[in-house]
């Protein structure tokens, strides 16, 4: 059966930030595109739970993250190194895997606390309400506040910024990219 | 590393303010020059990817199960 027109393109719609929010999760590109694959086939396989005229976006990012939290942090040494797939993996990094210029920035947001983690990018990056990624967390509202405030915290301590000249160094290198220059 | 200075060789003084900042503060305060710069490098890491658009895999993935209807090709 043919899915729905609408529904279709919510879902194609939703891939491109699925992806971004995986990445940041798992922090491997093939990784993160499995995870997203396995959330399209569960959302699918389970249409029928979505309620139209609801958010599409934060209903397959609450799969997305429920699934990578009960299967992917269990799964995530044993396929270390497995059947090249590491090997395959450093070489699609340097274009999947974000600019140069954004490893000291993703080192550091790699170093939070996981909860930290995602409810920054929920609500820093992926543009959801506070009350959006506490559903999509299960959790309340204060916690995401809270753990947002601790995770800008804590990014601004890895990061030794305690004044917005001190990106000086990131910035002239961005600077020098977007010019295209060497 | 050298900047800071482990919570035991504080002098009392500084312990003290240190504190009670702590209890004041919700977590602490950031300058907003220094959240802004913090969010824009944030959302321009997200969008990198972002930008990237829909793989073609997520494509094929759609198409098939479209055209199939099958829930799982497993």
């Amino acid at each position: 059966m043919p899915m729905d027109e609408s529904v279709r393109k919510a879902v194609l719609a939703a891939v491109p930030s699925l992806r971004a929010f995986a990445i940041s999760l798992c922090g491997n590109v093939d990784r993160a595109d499995d995870l997203v694959q396995e959330t399209l086939l569960r959302a699918l396989a389970n249409i029928d739970s979505f309620q139209p005229g609801t958010n599409m976006s934060a209903w397959l990012f609450t799969i997305l993250r429920n699934h990578f939290r009960s299967e992917y942090r269990k799964r995530r040494r044993e396929v270390e190194d497995s059947d090249g797939h590491h090997a395959e993996s450093l070489k699609s990094q340097p274009d999947q895997y974000g600019h140069v210029e954004f490893r000291e920035f993703r080192e550091a947001l790699a170093q939070l606390p996981s909860d930290q983690r995602e409810a920054l990018i929920l609500v820093g990056a992926s543009g959801f309400s506070y009350e959006e990624a506490a559903g999509i967390c299960g959790c309340a509202v204060g916690t995401i506040k809270s753990r947002v405030n601790r995770a800008r915290t804590r990014l601004a301590e890895l990061l030794h910024v305690n004044s917005a000249e001190d990106f000086g160094p990131d910035e002239t290198t961005r600077a020098v990219l977007a010019s295209g220059g060497e | 590393m050298n900047e800071r200075k482990p919570v035991g060789q504080q002098n009392p003084m500084e312990a003290t303010a240190a504190r009670s900042k702590k209890v004041n503060a919700k977590p602490a305060k950031l300058g907003r020059d220094v959240q802004a710069r913090l969010g824009q490098q944030l959302r321009a890491m997200y969008d990198d990817v972002v930008n990237q658009g829909v793989p073609d895999r997520f494509h094929d993935l759609i198409n098939r199960l479209d055209g199939s209807g099958k829930k799982d090709p497993q």
